[in-house]
């Protein structure tokens, strides 16, 4: 049946724009459609340029941060405690104060977030990696393979991430026992958190895989005779992908939130390796004596840090939705 | 209906056969129950005697049976840390985080659903820029550091209200205590229910308003219109309640939700609830409590899914009347 | 009097680059009693007309210049408020697709309550009884009980017949369908026409319709009006535009319309449009990699034979084998393709012909019987060397250009595939030159390799679709509706591309249409499908002129009379 009603008008459009559209490959980035919409979202490149600064703060953080934190031969339980520089007593050394133990609190929360990201990055690729693949498994194959996937998604899906995430801490430090629990932290969190957020990719990938697989280039690809490994790999991969982006980019901030809830439940990063969730649950206990810097910083710091990547990841769900052009 | 209603307890129970069998499975391989139990002096012949004692050299299946017929009547064993049965544990600390988790819910809803309508329909308002701007910081903002902020604001500079516990508390009956009836109790619950509400709000409102901004694309939302319906009618009778079917089941996660976070808010305020003590049992590894909050939580979980599943049927014709 | 009067009105869409100028200084009437038809491929502004009447153009369109009179008042420039209380009141509209029309919470009778109570002074029981003397009206039978259900109970032409009785149940006085019947079948959609006619003369209510289906305005209108780009190309009394057209766009669209009371040897190119494809390379077939190395098994008899074909697909799942419901799409069905012939399949949706396409080329797998490829029988066979050995000899073209050409893949890419993959071709070089003749041999030119399908046009991705389906250098073709989703004019270039590629290549072709003229065209012999069964197979000529079974005549005396259009331009076999 022929395209009618207001797409039409819409379609033309197109056919016009066609005649003037940019030669090369970076052109027609800067040109397109998507692009100049995230322009004229003025919010949206803040937090872009946000982002960048905050990513390049944390992954530079050895060498613009003012202290080495973790260099014990530089802290002094002398400077312990040492409020911002605009309040007395201050100590123009530590811009924003220092913490319990004298480490200064502006490189902690640089070294701090390097850790919350590199522990959120791996997290989400490693829950990625999971989702998408069990998704494309699901919807392509359907029947007995599907219901089975799904089933064990639908029963997590009823539990909140961070309950599965406290679950799966809590029975990984049971197995690898006390001592070994600040070595491993790293790794349990990220399986942890790798394990409570698989499920939203592996509902997305295989609705749209679902629906990809009824259309008729997939149709084409099995006519040719090409096996289903390939066809979901070359076809049917990349035409799913455009969710999988919102999600991760949402999905990002969460982890990081949950990185830091359960680091500040003192489940997650060990003090020796502080995320910003473990800098709040240490100032947590100087809130009562008036030494609010040493948590509201790195509470602040976590904030933007999350506001920022949400902004992005919100704005991109808006823009790829194509219901809501 | 009944058709319908019985498959879907059939499915919610087979969900609570599975995380049972999580739950079992945790308890009997995570770490040695014997160790736990006793004292380092204890001898390897009075270990021995224990083990057979609690079965735990029965084949497998059998201890599962055993597991579950005990668990069907709350025996969640021993507590670790504290020596005393896990129910009496959990039916001193239930009332406190049902209490808190329902104040939250009705927070989350009476604030987040008004606004949420409001975001959809006006969607280029300034008003509903705004909404949507605070719900995004709403977002991003950790729940425990809101509850920090909460403290710092209202409890340690302004010493408004209390930063931690219940307040005064009512007993009810043989073990529900409630901090409803006393004015300490009330006080002591408005930081930690907008905490534990705020995040659940931002996340009703901005599901409304996707939804809404969907269905006033729709065919039959324009020919709506086109038939000169006012406004009124338009945008509640139909935009409304074509919005409720998906909206219904994310709240009720939502719902659900809240009482897994309860964990972190009574962290923060100390809320001598059921969560609270499941963070110390896993920080502890105290397994008979993890099992126990597991499978009371996943408990309550599936209720919650199977009333919004009964819900949905009333709502959505298409699954109540069959075609001709 | 007129009822509406359209005045020199444009519509622009803003946007980015450039303001596009969607109605173009357009002067139209519309008279009480009376059909409008509004005619118009896509593209030509033909929907933005009904929108701009009733005030509902989408973002950012707005009305640029004109002016709209309804009954002498002019209602473009009305407040928001009062433009509302003429929809409905004194316009009323009805769109396409009656499955999304109605709200699916509501009851019908809910909805058309609430329409007249808007609009009219009753008590809620006047308004019901009312309602259920219009679900009469519309002719839905056993309208005190129907009313009471929720539109999911109720068929697609069913729930047009309830998007037609909430269009007038408060009387308006004009009334804007648009592609009222383009999403319904051949036989539904003359019962919809018949009504609407009907509804348009007993009530004394203008109607306008807007269609891109020449047999729709045929049938019912009085006037018509020929849009093209924006503008109004051609504007007179139906029986006079359409017998001796004017504007040579109109001529070459009525040329185009493919005509099942006689058989034309190819369609006459549309040269009014200026986007017709480029002109073809000439390759010689019989020294091109496309004719050579045909070292298929020679047969003697049919090429295909299928034989008591049934499929069934199961609707609802259960443990227990007597609670399965099924659905059977195909039963018992058995033909013969011979050799170098064009075997058409035709069927309203839901016939079960596409099922078989997807059944001969093992899409899906039949729940019995048997097909026969040559000499091999097809659902035998269990070596991955032999399946794809006979994938290669086999090959579909689908219907929606939009969905069949992956996205993200270059068109050269796109067509190489099956080549690599078959091994069909020594080195990279030869793939690339392989592909760049196909292309111009489909008419697209070699430089269209380089870009990305949803760069192309409908008919240009078709085109992608026919070199793709060629590139394994098939002997049988399956056409699956391959041109349902175009304009008529880019409809005969696309046949005349298949015919002239049959001709060439010795191609043997299944051809399935919904549409009975385009089957005439192109089909030496038909099969006419009707749930799941064959119900007749017979020459393509001698179905036309003396059907035998009793469905066959039905859906014949349901094509729209043609009798008005002219026959110019036309070479007849």
């Amino acid at each position: 049946m022929p395209t009618v009603s207001n797409e039409e008008a819409k379609a033309a459009v197109q056919d016009r724009s066609e005649a003037v559209a940019p030669q090369g490959r970076m052109a027609r980035a800067l040109d397109s459609d998507l692009f100049h919409a995230f322009l004229k979202s003025r919010i949206t490149v803040v937090a872009a340029i946000g982002t960048l600064i905050l990513f390049a703060l944390a992954a530079l953080a050895p060498w613009i941060a003012p202290h080495d934190p973790f260099d014990l031969a530089s802290i002094s339980i002398m400077d312990a405690r040492v409020p911002p520089v605009w309040m007395d007593y201050s100590d123009p050394r530590f811009p924003l104060g220092t913490d319990d133990q004298g480490r200064d609190l502006l490189s902690g929360i640089f070294y701090g977030m390097r850790i919350s990201l590199i522990v959120g990055f791996c997290s989400v690729i490693a829950a990625a990696v999971i989702g998408i693949t069990l998704g494309l498994i699901a919807g392509y194959a359907g029947g007995r393979v599907d219901a089975i996937i799904m089933r064990i998604a639908d029963v997590q899906l009823t539990f909140p991430a961070i309950l599965i995430a406290l679950l799966i801490d809590g029975i990984a430090n049971g197995i690898v026992g006390n001592l070994d629990r600040e070595v491993f932290a790293f790794y349990i969190l990220i399986v942890s958190l790798a394990l409570s957020f698989w499920v939203q990719y592996a509902r997305t990938v295989r609705g749209s895989t679902m629906v990809e697989k009824n259309k008729e280039y997939v149709q084409a690809a099995r006519v040719i005779g090409i096996p289903p490994a390939i066809i979901m790999a070359r076809h049917i991969l990349p035409n799913v992908m455009g969710p999988v982006l919102v999600i991760a980019t949402i999905n990002l901030a969460l982890a990081i939130v949950t990185e830091a809830t359960l680091s500040f439940l003192g489940v997650g990063m060990p003090p020796t390796q502080p995320s910003l969730g473990t800098l709040i649950a240490i100032g947590n206990d100087f809130l009562y004596s008036g030494e609010w810097w040493i948590a509201i910083f790195p509470g602040l710091a976590l904030a933007l840090l999350v506001l920022n990547v949400n902004l992005l990841g919100d704005w991109l769900r808006d823009a790829l939705n194509p219901k809501l052009r | 209906m009944i058709g319908f209603a019985t498959r879907r307890l059939l499915q919610a129970m087979i969900v609570m056969l599975v995380v049972s069998l999580l739950a079992f499975t945790m308890f009997r391989f995570v770490g040695d129950p014997i160790n736990q139990m006793v004292g380092v002096e204890t001898s390897i012949e009075e270990r021995e005697a224990l083990r057979e004692r609690l079965g735990l050299n029965d084949p497998i299946a059998v201890q599962f049976y055993h597991f579950l017929s005990k668990a069907v009547r709350f025996d969640f064993g021993t507590s670790y840390q504290f020596h005393q049965p896990v129910s009496d544990l959990f039916a001193k600390r239930i009332p406190a985080t049902l209490e808190l988790s329902f104040a939250s819910a009705i927070f989350a809803l009476a604030v987040g659903v008004p606004m949420g309508i409001f975001a959809g329909l006006n969607r280029e308002s300034a008003l509903s820029k705004l909404f949507l701007s605070v719900s995004l910081i709403g977002i991003s903002l950790p729940t425990f550091f809101i509850g920090i902020l909460l403290i710092f604001l209202f409890s340690v500079t302004l010493q408004w209200l209390p930063s931690f516990g219940r307040g005064e508390t009512v007993q009810i009956g043989s073990w529900w205590t409630t901090g409803f009836l006393t004015v300490s109790g009330l006080k002591a619950l408005i930081l930690p229910s907008i905490t534990l509400g705020l995040y659940q709000m931002t996340l009703i409102m901005r599901l409304i308003r996707a939804e809404m901004l969907e269905v006033i694309r729709t065919d039959y939302i324009k020919f709506a219109r086109a038939r000169g319906l006012p406004d009124r009618l338009v945008n509640f009778r139909h935009a409304l309640k074509n919005t409720m079917v998906p909206v219904i089941t994310i709240t009720g996660l939502q719902l659900g939700a809240i009482i897994a976070f309860a964990t972190i808010t009574e962290t923060v305020f100390q809320w001598p609830g059921m969560g609270l003590m499941f963070l110390q049992a896993v920080q502890n590894v105290d397994i008979p409590i993890m099992s126990a909050y597991l499978l009371l939580t996943a408990f309550l979980f599936v209720m919650i899914n199977f009333i919004v599943d009964i819900l949905y049927f009333f709502i959505d014709p298409r699954l109540r009347v069959g075609r001709p | 009097m007129s009822v509406l009067d359209i005045k020199d009105l444009t519509v622009e869409f803003p946007s980015r680059k450039s303001v596009f100028v969607a109605v173009d200084d357009v002067t139209l009437s519309v008279e009480a009693g009376k059909v409008l038809g509004i005619v118009g491929e896509s593209g030509a502004g033909k929907s933005t007309v009904g929108n701009a009447v009733i005030g509902l153009l989408q973002e950012p369109g707005h009305i640029a210049r004109g002016e709209i009179y309804l009954h002498g008042a002019r209602i473009d420039q009305l407040p928001y408020s009062e433009k509302r209380r003429l929809r409905g009141r004194k316009i009323g509209m009805i769109f396409q697709d009656p499955l999304t029309s109605l709200d699916p919470l509501q009851t019908v009778e809910s909805q058309l309550v609430e329409t007249i109570r808007t609009h009219l002074p009753l008590s809620s029981r006047a308004a019901r009884k009312r309602a259920v003397e219009l679900i009469d009206a519309v002719g839905i039978p056993n309208p005190g009980e129907r009313v009471k259900q929720y539109p999911h109970q109720f068929s697609g032409g069913m729930r047009q017949r309830v998007v037609i009785a909430l269009a007038l149940c408060a009387e308006p006085e004009l009334v804007i369908a648009d592609e009222p019947t383009t999403a319904l079948d051949v036989s539904i959609q003359a019962q919809i026409l018949d009504l609407m006619k009907r509804l348009c003369e007993e009530r004394n209510v203008a109607m306008m319709v807007i269609t891109h289906d020449m047999g729709v305005i045929a049938d019912i209108t009085d006037h018509v009006a020929v849009m093209y780009q924006g503008r109004l190309v051609e504007y007179g009394e139906t029986r006079q535009v359409l017998g001796t057209p004017n504007h040579a766009y109109t001529q070459s669209l009525i040329s185009a319309v493919p005509r099942h009371d006689v058989r034309v040897e190819r369609f006459p190119v549309v040269n009014y449009i200026e986007k017709a494809g480029t002109p073809q390379k000439q390759i010689d077939i019989s020294t091109h990699w496309l004719g050579k190395v045909r070292d298929y098994e020679k047969v003697t008899g049919p090429l295909v034979q299928v034989r008591d074909l049934d499929m069934r697909f199961e609707t609802r799942g259960s443990v227990f084998r007597s609670r399965r419901k099924y659905f059977q799409a195909v039963r018992k069905v058995s033909f013969d393709i011979q050799e170098g012939e064009t075997f058409g399949l035709v069927g309203e949706s839901g016939s079960g012909k596409s099922t078989i396409a997807r059944l001969i080329t093992g899409l899906y797998q039949p729940s019995g019987g048997s097909v026969q490829f040559g000499t091999t029988e097809l659902t035998s066979l269990k070596n991955r060397k032999e399946v794809l050995a006979m994938r290669r000899q086999m090959q579909m073209i689908f219907q929606d250009p939009f969905s069949s050409l992956n996205a993200r893949m270059r068109v050269r890419e796109i067509i190489a595939e099956p080549i690599r993959f078959h091994r069909l071709a020594s080195g990279n070089a030869e793939v690339r030159q392989i592909v760049d003749d196909l292309l111009d041999h489909v008419g697209l030119g070699a430089q269209a390799g380089k870009k990305f399908p949803h760069e192309f046009s409908g008919g240009q991705r078709q085109r992608i679709s026919i070199a793709r389906a060629l590139a394994t250098r098939p002997r049988f073709l399956i056409c699956d509706e391959p041109t349902s989703a175009l304009d008529v004019s880019i409809q005969a270039q696309i046949l005349n591309l298949l015919k002239d590629l049959q001709e060439e290549l010795g191609l043997t072709m299944l051809f399935i249409s919904h549409d009975l003229a385009v089957i005439r065209q192109m089909c030496n012999r038909v099969g006419v499908m009707r749930n799941g069964d064959l119900c007749e197979v017979a020459d393509c000529d001698r179905l036309f002129e003396a059907p035998q079974h009793a469905y066959t005549r039905e859906l014949l005396s349901l094509m729209p009379s043609l009798d008005l259009l002219s026959r110019a331009n036309l070479e007849t076999v």
